[in-house]
């Protein structure tokens, strides 16, 4: 960058190169980097540097240095689990932005969603794209599972990770149900009340978490803000404890399964 | 060399004096013989030791006297008759010996075999930046061109002809029309999901390979073709009134 501004004015070049070093021998940067980061210390290809990119960044609490060559192989996992958690990630980010623009009462919801489709920058945009990427979360994690059984991943040492593995699909499908009711249009109260009439059905306190869902006996404003807290805080942060155990899990159990 | 400490030097001191008071009446007795006949190494072995301090000291004359070290080695006995490169020895004059071969594994119990193992970056962060790039992409686009939909605002008193559940419970809603509501809405999926948390309590087999789980693939797969089935007839094969119909013929009744 510098050898392309020379020609500007002749000192730019050096006085860029003393500015980088400032930055980088500054305070600051040298609290947000750790000693041995490529950021502290440069980067060059070595096997020694490659591992230092893992080991001194915030990478290492999701990544080991190394992993068997097979768990590279796109064809084995197709990337499902982790494309499950990218979309989680575009969830929350494109959730967050939608939240400005919304109010949980039966009176301005529908009406919230109008004007986020017609009048906000980008607002129609960021509202399809969070439902499309709930969907195919929706989808990822089913396949990510059916995955996972297929490979016979599930065996020892990894049964609890199964386990985990399955409240999370739960908690997937709690997820994106507590947000179909959100929009408050016929779509999203019919099919809210096609469901929870089923939760209805379930023997002894059937009825009774039925009615603390709804809020009281019938879907309505009460209704649409536990379901809105429940969306977009609660099941959150119960499904990000379960992620992180995952995994955790998946690194402390050795690494992905297989090869086959 | 690292520094003894004070008290093992002294055990070593006490031990010493304990031995050496033990086999004092015999040392005193047979002290020449020691040396040669209680000596836990061979004497073929010690003969050619010998052989070859004479040798380094007397020069060439080593062929004066090789027949016990030609008979215990013939190794041995060919170094003694070339006898020009000096045999390696120890601090206190004794020749190395070879006493014993230990092969790794007979006394370390290694239990991990090495693995092909690649750096995670950049192998396998590329692959996922690639792979999130590519969904986010996917995701972006799709949503440039298809919109999601906002059906007329929420009304109670008007139920929409057919009212579906999302996609994902459109199984359930199908079983519901064929059994009691608290057979197929909650008795089939806490069954399902529970079975599913016990697989692997209930699978012993510790084979991860596809020939040797023939049943359990095979009832994985009937299970999930059972619910993609079900949602799929849901979804497009019920029209008005939760009616089977003809996607082709009576249109398609399904909001994403």
């Amino acid at each position: 960058m510098a050898k392309t501004m020379q020609g500007d004015s002749p000192g730019l070049g050096a006085k860029l190169a003393q500015l980088n070093d400032t930055v980088q021998g500054s305070q600051a940067w040298s609290s947000i980097f750790r000693p041995g980061s490529i950021f502290r210390k440069g980067y060059s290809d070595s096997p020694r540097n490659r591992s230092y990119v893992i080991m001194n960044s915030v990478l290492y609490h999701l990544h080991p240095v190394k992993v068997k060559r097979h768990a590279v192989k796109v064809s084995y996992t197709l990337c499902l689990g982790g494309l499950s958690f990218f979309l989680f990630i575009l969830l929350t980010v494109t959730g967050i932005f939608l939240m400005f623009f919304y109010r949980p009462t039966a009176t301005q919801a529908w009406d919230d969603i109008y004007t986020l489709r017609t009048a906000v920058t980008f607002g129609l945009l960021v509202r399809n794209m969070h439902r499309w990427a709930a969907h195919l979360m929706v989808l990822s994690v089913f396949l990510h599972m059916a995955r996972v059984f297929y490979h016979g991943a599930y065996k020892a040492p990894r049964e609890f990770n199964w386990v985990i593995g399955v409240i999370l699909l739960t908690l997937t499908l709690l997820l994106s149900f507590t947000g179909y009711l959100l929009p408050w249009d016929q779509l999203a109260l019919w099919a809210v009340t096609v469901g929870t009439n089923m939760i209805g059905y379930t023997p002894v306190f059937g009825s009774e978490v039925r009615f603390v869902l709804l809020g009281g006996a019938e879907i309505g404003t009460d209704t649409l803000l536990r379901w809105y807290v429940l969306h977009v805080l609660f099941f959150p942060f119960i499904i990000v404890i379960f992620m992180a155990i995952h995994f955790w899990r998946v690194r402390k159990d050795g690494g992905i399964s297989g090869p086959l | 060399m690292t520094e003894i400490p004070e008290h093992l030097l002294k055990r070593a001191q006490a031990a010493k004096q304990k031995a050496a008071a033990k086999t004092d009446p015999e040392a005193a007795a047979d002290a020449p013989a020691e040396s040669a006949g209680d000596s836990r190494i061979p004497a073929a072995l010690l003969e050619r030791s010998k052989a070859a301090k004479a040798r380094k000291a007397g020069g060439g004359d080593a062929s004066a006297e090789p027949t016990p070290a030609a008979a215990a080695a013939s190794g041995g006995g060919s170094v003694a008759t070339m006898a020009p490169p000096p045999l390696a020895t120890g601090p206190g004059g004794h020749t190395q010996r070879l006493l014993t071969v230990v092969k790794s594994g007979s006394i370390q119990d290694v239990k991990a075999k090495p693995q092909d193992k690649v750096h995670v970056w950049p192998h396998l962060l590329i692959i996922e930046f690639v792979a999130a790039l590519f969904i986010l992409a996917f995701t972006t686009i799709f949503s440039i061109f298809v919109n999601a939909p906002l059906l007329e605002l929420a009304n109670v008193n008007k139920t929409p002809n057919p009212s579906k559940a999302p996609w994902y419970f459109l199984g359930l809603q199908e079983l519901l029309q064929m059994m009691h509501p608290m057979v197929a809405g909650v008795t089939i999926p806490g069954m399902g999901i529970f079975l599913l948390i016990l697989a692997p309590y209930v699978d012993r087999n510790p084979s991860n390979k596809p020939e040797d789980r023939k049943f359990a693939i095979s009832l994985m797969t009937v299970h999930l073709m059972f619910w993609a089935v079900l949602v799929m007839i849901g979804s497009f094969f019920r029209g008005r009134g939760f009616n089977f119909a003809l996607p082709w013929r009576d249109g398609i009744y399904f909001d994403l």
